[in-house]
């Protein structure tokens, strides 16, 4: 019977944690209003969490367009569908890889840090210390922090999209032979804003929504000591990860249906 | 509440009842911390001297009993009434707990940016001038990581008089210092108490420097009061346990051994 007993507490514990992250969470939306009062804690942040993600959301958005161009040009040039490069390359782009890649990204660059930000100023005692001088650190610190994660995301997964376009371009296209004008009039034609982009971008968002709020519940909530702030990073990532992958499934399944 | 109304007392604990988990912090322990005056809290590491910090500044809430700060009953106030009661204390915590990543000059503003609407000219004064009192104008453009311990302790200080509160909370502010920076403290505590009447709580375990600047001593073990006088009377107290604490005997009521089986039986089971 003793695995049952630990499932059950397993259990318990799962649900205990699910229910404190979404007290926090409603706590959290009751200091937005502060952070709108004061942009530039917002504006701090943006910079912090979204600039700075800019790098390697760029690189790797390049690589991922032109690995994209050149496998799917390999494939389509077997019917002769070469012309359809761009449509394909942007599709795969707009629907998924944007929003799924830059989101896992960002968990790691983004989520990563802001965990070990603010379970470090827990660890060491910033956070009380700004309790005792009556300053609300969710209001000051955590707010501000998911806000601008909440907006970069879905930026920084449109600059994944733009970048690997014109990875998949500078292959498809300089490299590999397939007419210009096809290659931009196949995506212009194919790719709708309301069924593609909109879709794409409504993704970005709510993986935005959960890697944030994900990353500053850990930190918030981290046992603090060293060994407490390295398992609640890591936390942040895994967590993340498996989050933004299942999060994605269910969309797919109820924006382009099949299911 | 005008001057004559104010209770002499600033902090009134009654009954405090405190548990962690299955551990007992506080079982019935009850203190008065006077007004004007600087008391300290002494006790063996653990015994919960800063929960009791943390319980007077509502941070934790007890389990039973009634803590009164200015007439107060804290744990009952609402966030906001608690807000506004803290912007009338100071803590100074044992680390500093300096935003390391703001300046010296913006770490003691802190407060000031958040809690008043003082054109910028004058938040400098007051900082420059808390500065001065602890010894740092100079190091205004530094970050916390490049201060030692000690000035990172008095920049602490420093912030925590910013806003001119009733009351400052130390914890621990001896620990891990050295002579000259225990001396400066020491020497700060008393200034702030006596130039500006702030009511000063220390927890320490350090019996020296404790007793050569408090004007009151409570001495808490195992979740109650020992004992508690001026350090003079304290010195003469009948408890076994108080002279094994201010003479820092080895062995006594608190036994040098943590409990455990018979040696000997110990010895052969293992050789077995």
């Amino acid at each position: 019977m003793d695995w049952l007993q630990s499932l059950g507490r397993t259990g318990l514990i799962l649900f205990e944690r699910l229910g404190r992250g979404h007290l926090f969470l409603l706590r959290v939306f009751g200091g937005m209003s502060d952070t709108l009062l004061r942009p530039s804690l917002l504006i701090a942040q943006m910079y912090s969490i979204g600039v700075l993600s800019f790098t390697i959301i760029a690189i790797s958005g390049l690589n991922v367009g032109m690995v994209l161009g050149l496998q799917m040009y390999n494939t389509l040039v077997d019917f002769g569908a070469e012309d359809s490069l761009g449509q394909v390359v942007a599709l795969s782009l707009v629907r998924e890889l944007g929003p799924v890649v830059a989101a896992l990204l960002f968990a790691g660059r983004a989520g990563s840090a802001l965990t070990a930000e603010i379970g470090l100023m827990k660890a060491t005692e910033q956070l009380s210390g700004m309790e005792m001088m009556a300053v609300d650190p969710i209001k000051r610190v955590v707010a501000p922090r998911f806000l601008a994660g909440m907006l970069s995301m879905p930026l920084l997964a449109a600059i994944f999209s733009a970048v690997g376009i014109l990875g998949g371009f500078f292959v498809g296209v300089g490299l590999l032979g397939v007419d210009s004008g096809a290659f931009w009039s196949q995506m212009q034609a194919n790719v709708d804003l309301r069924e593609d982009i909109v879709n794409g971008v409504i993704k970005s968002f709510v993986f935005g929504f959960v890697a944030t709020w994900i990353a500053v519940y850990e930190g918030y909530d981290t046992v603090p000591t060293t060994e407490g702030v390295s398992r609640s990073t890591t936390r942040t990532v895994v967590h993340s990860a498996f989050a933004i992958l299942a999060l994605d499934f269910v969309l797919t399944a109820l924006m382009f249906g099949g299911i | 509440m005008t001057a004559s109304d104010r209770p002499e007392l600033l902090v009134k604990i009654r009954d405090l009842h405190f548990r962690f988990g299955a551990r007992v912090i506080f079982d019935g322990a009850d203190i008065d911390i006077q007004r004007g005056k600087i008391t300290t809290i002494m006790g063996p590491s653990g015994t919960g001297k800063t929960t009791l910090l943390r319980m007077i500044g509502g941070q934790l809430k007890p389990d039973s009993g009634s803590v009164l700060v200015d007439g107060l009953e804290v744990p009952k106030l609402k966030t906001d009434q608690l807000f506004a009661l803290r912007k009338h204390m100071g803590m100074m915590f044992q680390t500093g707990a300096l935003f390391t990543g703001l300046t010296i000059f913006e770490n003691v503003a802190y407060p000031l940016r958040e809690h008043t609407r003082l054109p910028e000219a004058m938040i400098r004064d007051l900082v420059l001038i808390k500065l001065q009192a602890v010894g740092l104008r100079g190091a205004r453009n530094l970050m916390p990581a490049e201060l030692s311990g000690g000035m990172a302790r008095r920049v602490a200080l420093a912030r925590a008089v910013a806003l001119d509160p009733m009351m400052i909370m130390y914890d621990e502010p001896f620990t891990g210092q050295d002579p000259i920076t225990v001396g400066v403290i020491m020497q700060l505590i008393r200034h702030l108490n006596q130039s500006l009447g702030i009511t000063s709580i220390i927890v320490s375990h350090d019996v020296t420097e404790v007793s050569a600047i408090s004007d009151y001593i409570y001495m808490i073990s195992e979740g109650k009061v020992v004992d508690h006088g001026p350090p003079a009377e304290l010195k003469k107290s009948r408890s076994d346990w108080v002279q094994q604490f201010l003479q820092a005997l080895p062995d006594g009521p608190v036994p040098f051994q943590y409990p455990a089986p018979d040696y000997r039986a110990d010895l052969l089971e293992d050789g077995g």
